[in-house]
């Protein structure tokens, strides 16, 4: 159990997030071939796999700086629509983390908003149109609540809101990206982007409640 | 259904070797630049408002089989499917960056717009002017009134002509970047799907569509179109496309319009031909009059049988840089 991360702990952490989403791509690919092209677990081999390599190479100067690397590290090697999304996630989502000695749990919540942000603003997306927001926004909402409770509730509860926000996504007609035209066909399935936003936060919460 | 049959390698090397295949074959007009997925024309004259085109790979010709002269000066290349990152997007506007601007002419897909527009947002940190036309093309992907949802599909390559003869010749960016939304906004597409092409990586089709059905408006990655039914007369599919996109712009009687048929990937010369045939019928019929007729693969995806039909209004200035004499691996005119 950690009630803060150091840098070198948050760069562990997401060494742990990059294993996690290579784990699994299979599943990633099954659920991107129900609706979309199929592609968007190899695209997130490619990003995560250099984030596990930018790691290794990143020396853990601050907080900030390494998840600011993991998402240099994703838009550089995913491509696609996934790569300036989750690149963009890590990226805005660094600057909470400025001025920040450790990574706490305002710093956590903080992450998750900026990145919520960042990625509305990238995409002009919004909840509801069956993306990965739908996963990050209600973790984004669950978190700052949680926020008096300190890290390992709020990463839990971020973790638990991404879930159910991934099985709303199943309820929802895709109206961006590819998936857009398949219109009624998109229901009952869940979005890939945001089932991969699940994975992110399940494997954080992993390394923070261990 | 059983994966098809390919001549690769490793697949994760598609688009690696793909590259040093049209290196090779362009006798000395295209470089790779570094070691990257990006192709630039060897020489770049000075002084010249540059075009850049790209999007993911996997629709050879498109985007790097038109790079040449009086076309695109350079084509970052994404994985299959997939648009480029934006660092190789950034690079490679540097390289064909010839001090008076660049324009991008790309697909309207969510991911091409997201990774380029973070591209040109680090252009202009870096001190280069960029303006952006999406193509937006296919009418059977959205209803006119939401035309910025639409795909970009076989009308990128129209468009990609004009605003190479444009960035050739005029001098001012904003001039260029002018023509080219003329260019789009006066193009419209339709495509119709035979059978589902299959990424290389995973062999996985695409898309499921029967032995005997079609599916009329499908897109380039096997995105739904507008009605699936059992396949008919070469005749009546034409017919009907051609009149969705007359409809949409729409054309009438008098216009002059540039014709494309272009085939997915897997469809006979005789079939386009035969469907060619049927365009002019109806075009003549309602009083349209062809200015000229391009036919073959512009944009495809990978095995997918199927075509599209492509519609450019045109005027006198549209003439002008559609009918300039141009060169690249994928088509050249004199």
């Amino acid at each position: 159990m950690h009630d803060t991360l150091t840098p070198a702990e948050a760069r562990d952490m997401l060494s742990a997030v990059a294993r996690h989403i290579v784990a699994n791509v299979d599943m990633l690919t099954q659920v991107d071939q129900a609706i979309g092209d199929g592609d968007h677990g190899i695209g997130m081999r490619r990003g995560f796999s250099a984030v596990e390599e930018a790691m290794t190479a990143t020396e853990p100067v601050s907080v900030a700086a390494v998840f600011k690397a993991a998402g240099t590290a994703i838009m550089a090697k995913t491509g696609g629509a996934a790569g300036a999304i989750f690149g963009t996630m890590f990226r805005s989502g660094s600057t909470a983390f400025d001025e920040r000695a450790v990574l706490d749990a305002e710093g956590f919540a903080g992450f998750l908003v900026r990145g919520l942000e960042g990625v509305e603003k990238r995409g002009a997306a919004q909840p509801g149109q069956k993306t990965m927001i739908d996963a990050l926004a209600p973790a984004a909402a669950a978190s700052e609540a949680a926020i008096a409770r300190g890290l390992v509730d709020v990463v839990t509860e971020a973790t638990k809101a991404a879930k159910g926000g991934v099985e709303a996504t199943k309820d929802m007609i895709a109206t961006t990206g590819k998936a857009r035209t398949l219109g009624e066909r998109s229901l009952g399935h869940p979005d890939p982007g945001a089932v991969s936003m699940s994975l992110i936060l399940e494997a954080m919460r992993d390394y923070i409640a261990a | 259904m059983a994966k098809p049959k390919k001549l690769l390698n490793n697949p994760v090397n598609v688009v690696t070797e793909l590259i040093d295949g049209l290196v090779a074959a362009s006798g000395g007009d295209l470089r790779r630049l570094d070691d990257r997925n990006t192709v630039v024309r060897t020489t770049l004259a000075d002084d010249k408002v540059a075009l850049l085109i790209g999007g993911g790979s996997g629709h050879e010709p498109m985007f790097p089989g038109f790079v040449g002269p009086n076309l695109a000066d350079g084509a970052p290349c994404g994985e299959v499917f997939a648009a480029p990152t934006p660092d190789l997007v950034l690079d490679t506007l540097a390289a064909v960056d010839r001090g008076r601007g660049v324009l991008m002419v790309y697909g309207n897909y969510a991911g091409d717009n997201m990774n380029f527009d973070i591209a040109a947002e680090l252009a202009e940190e870096a001190g280069i002017v960029t303006r952006t036309v999406r193509v937006w093309d296919d009418v059977a992907a959205a209803p006119l009134d939401r035309i910025t949802d639409r795909r970009g599909i076989a009308g990128d390559f129209f468009v990609i002509k004009v605003a190479g003869g444009a960035a050739a010749e005029l001098k001012d960016l904003d001039d260029v970047y002018r023509v080219a939304v003329k260019a789009r906004d006066n193009t419209r597409s339709m495509g119709v799907a035979l059978a589902a092409g299959s990424i290389p990586e995973t062999g996985e089709r695409t898309f499921e569509l029967p032995e005997d059905e079609i599916e009329i408006g499908m897109g380039a990655h096997g995105e739904p179109g507008i009605a699936r039914r059992k396949i008919t007369d070469a005749d009546a599919i034409a017919e009907e496309m051609t009149d969705r996109i007359l409809a949409d712009l729409p054309f009438s009687s008098g216009d002059e319009v540039a014709v494309l048929v272009n085939n997915l990937g897997a469809t006979t010369c005789m079939e386009m031909l035969i469907v060619t045939r049927k365009v002019h019928q109806v075009l003549a019929q309602r009083g349209i009059s062809v200015h000229r007729t391009d036919v073959g693969s512009f944009l495809t995806c990978q095995e997918m049988a199927g075509l599209s039909i492509t519609l450019m209004k045109l005027d006198d200035e549209l003439k002008r840089y559609l009918d300039m004499p141009a060169h690249s691996f994928a088509y050249s005119r004199s």
